[in-house]
């Protein structure tokens, strides 16, 4: 076994050029799923790359290095925007997990109850990707994650940072999060959501997503249409806005009851996103 | 370009040294830190990030060592536990707060805790409950119930007082320190680094035939140092707890009868082993259709899983008294319900480990145990040899809760020093404890209650069956103790109750804190809110009503002159039940979502084994040095006996705790204590040392012929003692030691009196009760189902609180397991098998609780204490259940009462109004 742990994202590219290394960040996900006897043979750690720890605002938006940790989400001085990803950055596992595991270890885990991902689907999160063969890309966080544990990412390919661009000046938001504990707890259903009022104090823009509820956390397109022009307090959802959900039976809970936690959840959200 | 291979080495700051640690790529740096620089301090409990036990600082910032790769560490400060308590302020005042609260009880969570409060505490020097709550939350505890942890960190004011340590007395803990330092060595700690181990392999279906192919072959091309098979048991193939119920195998042969099962074993070095994909050995497998649940298990279609047990059953329990059928007719009003619950997985934060050598032909076995002399008698009879050439000395337990009363990695360790001739070493993954070792029960209990007009309880019809999985160990204890306690701490003068353990292919279950009475409480305490409901009566009044009292006979039969505290403890709780159901009344009248409910139970339990011997022995000796030596051979895995078993013998030879030099337990040295179970450290072995600690005294005031009166001070190689004529001193030096160095010394028996139970279960099955009842306050989210618990208020009869400091640890901790059980925890074989899956309560899910000790002195106990180590779990789960059914209306059935069941009840509830 061999590790690198590489300074320029160049020569992190030569190495997933040539050779298919573990990626390997906080290690929050890398090592919990290791079998014996089927351990990788080599490391690649991207946590010292240039630029891979910075959280960057420009006028174009905010631009999340790879390997910034949710602690240093938590602490980033954002927009209320934010406040769901925020939110969610103090409920992935616990304090020590947030210490450690980084924001695009969270997407690239591909985890049905990935707790950043809502509030990232939100913020119209794109993931900025490179590889030394086809230079870089950029993919909308929802067409990022293809299924469970399956992302878009090739194999010489790595997330170099989450980019979210700019916010409509007042947005707020505010992400939910349901578990049969306090801390250290797989989401049975999450929501993050993201409103704009206009100045009658009805909904301009929406933005809601639902995680743990399906494959893929989902935004809720027909809803967030539906929403427009309505009252936050007075809003009503329909099982057509769900439609896209397809929750499933297991140990946390029914997808009967997911369902219904969901609707409850966005309730909860708009309701909470919207406080002053 | 930054690149490094194997054989390259990390340097880093460790604890305030420069460190060069060679490094194999991908390695976990809690792997580098204990097994390369010998930091037995990072304690692991999951390997994944789920119990926070592994936590360090890196750059003063908390991780989890077991998820962090080592090679990360290089250039970095990293700080463990040993490393906080060199110089840092901090650390040093947070150290006597825990110990002040008693907020280590086994103390293998102390690491995680300790370091992740030290640094909140730099940040944030005077945190508030919810700071304290965010930053411990990722470190799991299954002892203390988190609340002396909390109040710890927050530097509450101290509950331990510095005293001479006799009886009632809140002492720190006696072994707190050596926790607190991290100094304490657990199952995984003592073997030396480098040893060979063992990797047990596993049946991964519930139900297998197999066979092992050329297993020998592959463990020589692999470099391995021996395989361990079925063909290498030298003695019986079986081994169990109960006498004649010896069932269990210590490797399979043929079939395998639960998933997780062992079938062999492979002996080599930690990286060989590492690499072994399970899949890849040769052992050919063929499920077959397998038990999974009692109803099928019993159904023709299912095969036996041991011969002689029709229907796999496999043994039943009986207890009546009266004439029920006749009272249930009479009654004014009948409840009755069916009440189920699945398996509860101990959680312990240790995973069973240990470490054995051969001594001058002898095997040793080091490891973590609740039954030392039990795993001696175990491995006798497995490895076929003479008692003589076994020694048993047990480590420090990380937790226990009654698994650790069964053999686990005992027999694979000897096995493998026998056949290697060399030390051999094993832990378990988290993964292979949980599948692999003992269950709580689950149950499905049907249960017929009447009661009088006036309140009273007229019949009780108590049927229950419980999964005892693929082998006996303790169900037949469970089928026992639930007829004789099914009824709670009642007058019930017509009553039939009526056990059974089914077996099913799936994991053992056996003791866990309450042998299946808590189970059976749930069915009693839910059905005798029904029942008060029905009349129209108060709930506690209800039960106050019905309470036993001295005098009235059990539905054993038996009757005790004095001793019962179950009314004083329900009466305990009238102030909190009239408040909080008022203050509830008030939040739910301005509430639409949430709900507030109060909820009641009782419970009592029997210490010690039921109607059968059940003897502790206690040796204590003075050496000539004046040394006095306490041999403490009841194991302490957290509850506190190092603690509670000296203050019993320093009280009763009148010398000061701190005087007392303690001997653990070990097969050659120190003599049988018993096992610790059953609530009967305290009273058992109590006694025993409150025995031995008279008759050093006797023999001490005989020799320097003094008045019993006298006051001793032993030391400096004289006792000195005085009484009214004055003082006299006994030269110790001048009398002859014996063989172990005593100059005087004392060994004491002490078996509870208890009689057989006959046909009916009539008879006197223990000698002393303990008695609780819990007040539980919960919030309901009924939009979501999920149950925030608020407060508790926990009263407990336990005679004579020895350490009333320990006593209110023993609560918070059984509270914590009850609670647990009632809302978040089902082991599921092949679904639930970690940490994440398996949910036990963390430091944000337990809330306030108020302790209220009773003492209602026994003729037995010793000082009057009673057994507590049970009864603090029994009333919590159901009175959570009526908690939840006075802010919901709806009355949960099953548990765990998961937020997907809550919810699904409340709807169930409302399409039924």
């Amino acid at each position: 076994m061999v590790h690198s742990q590489p300074i320029e994202l160049d020569a992190a590219l030569t190495i997933l050029g040539s050779s298919e290394p573990q990626v390997v960040a906080g290690g929050t996900d890398v090592y919990p799923a290791m079998q014996p006897g089927l351990e990788p043979a080599a490391f690649l750690d991207v946590t010292r790359i240039q630029g891979f720890s910075e959280v960057r605002q420009t006028e174009f938006g905010t631009r999340f290095g790879a390997a910034v940790t949710w602690t240093d989400v938590a602490k980033a001085e954002l927009p209320q925007a934010f406040d769901a990803l925020k939110q969610a950055a103090r409920e992935v596992g616990s304090l020590q997990i947030q210490n450690a595991g980084t924001i695009a270890g969270n997407i690239c885990n591909a985890s049905p109850a990935a707790d950043g991902v809502p509030a990232l689907l939100a913020l119209n999160a794109e993931v900025e990707i490179a590889s030394k063969a086809r230079g870089r890309r950029s993919v909308p966080l929802g067409h990022f994650i293809k299924g469970v544990r399956r992302t878009a990412l090739e194999q010489d390919e790595l997330v170099t940072a989450v980019f979210v661009p700019k916010m409509p000046t007042g947005m707020r938001s505010a992400f939910e999060k349901l578990g049969s504990r306090r801390y250290l707890v797989i989401s049975i259903a999450m929501t993050a959501a993201n409103i704009l009022l206009d100045d009658r104090g009805r909904i301009a823009e929406a933005r809601i997503s639902v995680g743990s509820c399906s494959a893929i956390a989902q935004r809720l397109s027909a809803l967030e249409a539906d929403l427009v022009g309505q009252k936050p307090t007075a809003i009503k959802i329909t099982a057509d806005h769900l439609a896209a959900l397809t929750p499933i039976d297991d140990v946390r809970g029914t997808g009967a009851y997911r369902r219904a936690a969901a609707e409850e959840q966005i309730q909860r959200a708009i309701t909470r996103a919207i406080e002053i | 370009m930054n690149m490094r291979s194997k054989g390259t080495s990390t340097k880093f700051r460790l604890n305030g040294e420069d460190k060069a640690a060679p490094l194999v790529s991908g390695m976990r740096l809690s792997e580098l830190l204990r097994e390369q620089l010998g930091q037995r301090d990072v304690k692991i409990g999951c390997d994944a990030g789920d119990c926070g036990a592994c936590t360090i600082l890196i750059d003063g910032a908390p991780v989890c060592a077991c998820l962090t790769p080592a090679h990360q560490a290089a250039g970095r400060e990293v700080q463990t536990v040993q490393g906080l308590h060199a110089g840092d302020p901090v650390a040093a005042k947070l150290t006597q707060s825990f110990l002040n609260h008693g907020a280590a009880q086994c103390g293998i969570c102390t690491p995680g805790m300790f370091v992740s409060a030290v640094a909140l505490l730099r940040d944030v020097p005077e945190p508030s409950e919810a700071q304290v709550q965010d930053a411990l939350g990722g470190v799991l505890c299954r002892c203390t119930g988190y609340r002396k942890i909390i109040d710890a960190v927050m530097g509450a004011p101290a509950v331990a007082f510095v005293s001479s340590g006799q009886v009632g007395d809140a002492i720190q803990h006696l072994d707190g320190a050596e926790k607190l330092f991290a100094q304490t060595k657990y199952g995984d700690d003592v073997a030396p680094m480098g040893c060979i181990e063992v990797l047990v392999v596993r049946s991964p279906y519930p139900r297998a035939a197999f066979e092992i192919g050329d297993l020998e072959g592959f463990a020589k091309s692999a470099g391995l140092e021996a395989v361990l098979t079925a063909a290498d048991v030298e003695g019986e193939n079986t081994f169990g707890v109960i006498p004649g119920f010896e069932d269990q195998p210590v490797f399979a042969e043929r079939e395998a009868r639960f998933r997780g099962e062992a079938v062999a074993a492979l002996v080599g070095n930690r990286q060989t082993l590492r690499g072994i994909d399970p899949a890849s050995l040769p052992i050919t497998w063929s499920e077959r259709p397998a038990a999974q649940d009692i109803e099928f298990a019993q159904s023709d279609a299912a095969a036996e899983l041991h011969n002689g047990r029709d229907k796999n059953v496999m043994c039943g329990g009986f207890v009546t008294c009266g004439d029920p059928e006749v009272a249930l007719a009479r009654a004014s009003v009948i409840v009755e319900g069916r009440f189920q619950s699945g398996f509860v997985e101990h959680g312990y934060i240790e995973p069973e480990a240990g470490f054995a050598k051969l001594v001058n032909g002898r095997v040793e076995v080091h490891a973590c145990t609740q039954a030392p002399v039990m795993d001696l008698e175990g491995l006798e009879r497995v490895l076929g040899l003479d008692r003589f050439r076994i020694r048993i000395v047990p480590t420090a337990v990380g937790g226990g809760f009654g698994s650790k009363l069964d053999m686990s990695v005992q027999p694979y360790l000897a096995l493998a020093a026998l056949k290697t001739g060399k030390p051999v070493r094993i832990c378990y993954t988290r993964t292979e404890s949980m599948q692999s070792s003992t269950k709580r029960h689950p149950s499905d209990i049907v249960l017929r209650i009447g009661a009088e007009k006036d309140g009273k309880i007229c019949g009780f019809d108590f049927r229950g069956n419980f999964d005892t999985g693929a082998y006996a160990s303790w169900g037949p204890t469970v089928a026992n103790r639930v007829p004789v306690h099914a009824s709670g701490p009642y007058r019930i003068a017509d009553y039939i109750a009526e056990s059974k353990g089914i077996h099913t292919n799936n994991p053992p279950a056996g003791a866990f804190r309450g042998f299946g009475v808590p189970q059976s409480a749930i069915a009693q305490e839910s059905l005798f809110d029904e029942l008060a409901d029905k009349l129209g009566v108060d709930a506690l009044e209800f039960r106050i009503t019905n309470a036993l009292e001295n005098g009235i006979p059990t539905v054993c039969g038996q009757v005790f002159a004095q001793g019962v505290g179950i009314k004083a403890c329900l009466e305990a709780l009238r102030p909190a039940w009239a408040e909080e159901r008022a203050a509830v009344e008030a939040f739910n009248a301005t509430n639409a979502t949430l709900k507030c409910g109060v909820g009641v139970a009782g419970g009592w339990y029997g210490c010690g084994n039921t109607s059968l011997a059940n003897p502790s022995t206690i040796k204590s000796g003075i050496r000539a040095d004046g040394t006095v030596v306490l041999h403490q051979g009841a194991m302490d895995i957290g509850q506190g006996a190092n603690t509670v078993i000296t203050q019993v013998f320093a009280t009763t030879l009148g010398v000061p705790v701190e005087t007392i030099e303690r001997i653990g337990a070990d097969t050659d040295v120190t003599p049988d204590a018993g096992k610790t179970s059953a609530s009967r450290q305290t009273f058992v072995s109590g006694n025993a040392a409150r025995l031995s600690g008279n008759a050093l005294r006797a023999a001490i005031l005989e020799r320097m012929n003094i008045a019993e009166s006298a006051t001793l001070e032993i030391g400096k190689g004289e006792i000195r003692a005085t009484d009214a004529a004055g003082a006299r001193v006994l030269d110790l030096s001048a009398l002859d030691p014996d063989a172990e160095g005593y100059v005087l010394r004392a060994e004491e028996s002490y078996d509870p009196p208890t009689k057989p139970l006959d046909k009916n279960g009539q008879g006197y099955p223990y000698a002393q009760f303990g008695y609780a009842a819990h007040l539980a306050v919960v919030e309901v989210d009924t939009a979501l189902g999920t149950i925030k618990p608020i407060k508790f208020v926990a009263a407990h009869d336990v005679g004579q609180a020895i350490n009333p400091m320990l006593v209110e640890g023993q609560i918070h901790g059984g509270i914590a397991q009850g609670l647990g059980m009632a809302l978040m925890e089902e082991y599921i074989p092949g679904r639930t098998e970690n940490l994440h899956d398996y949910l036990i309560p963390t430091i944000g899910d337990i809330p306030r609780i108020e302790t209220i000790i009773i003492e209602e002195t026994d003729a037995h106990g010793p000082y009057g204490a009673k057994g507590l180590g049970e009864h603090v779990l029994i009333p919590t789960a159901p009175a959570l259940l009526n908690a939840i059914k006075h802010a919901t209306g709806v009355r949960l059935h099953n548990v765990p009462a998961i937020p997907s069941a809550v919810h699904a009840a409340m709807k169930e509830g409302k399409r039924n109004e």
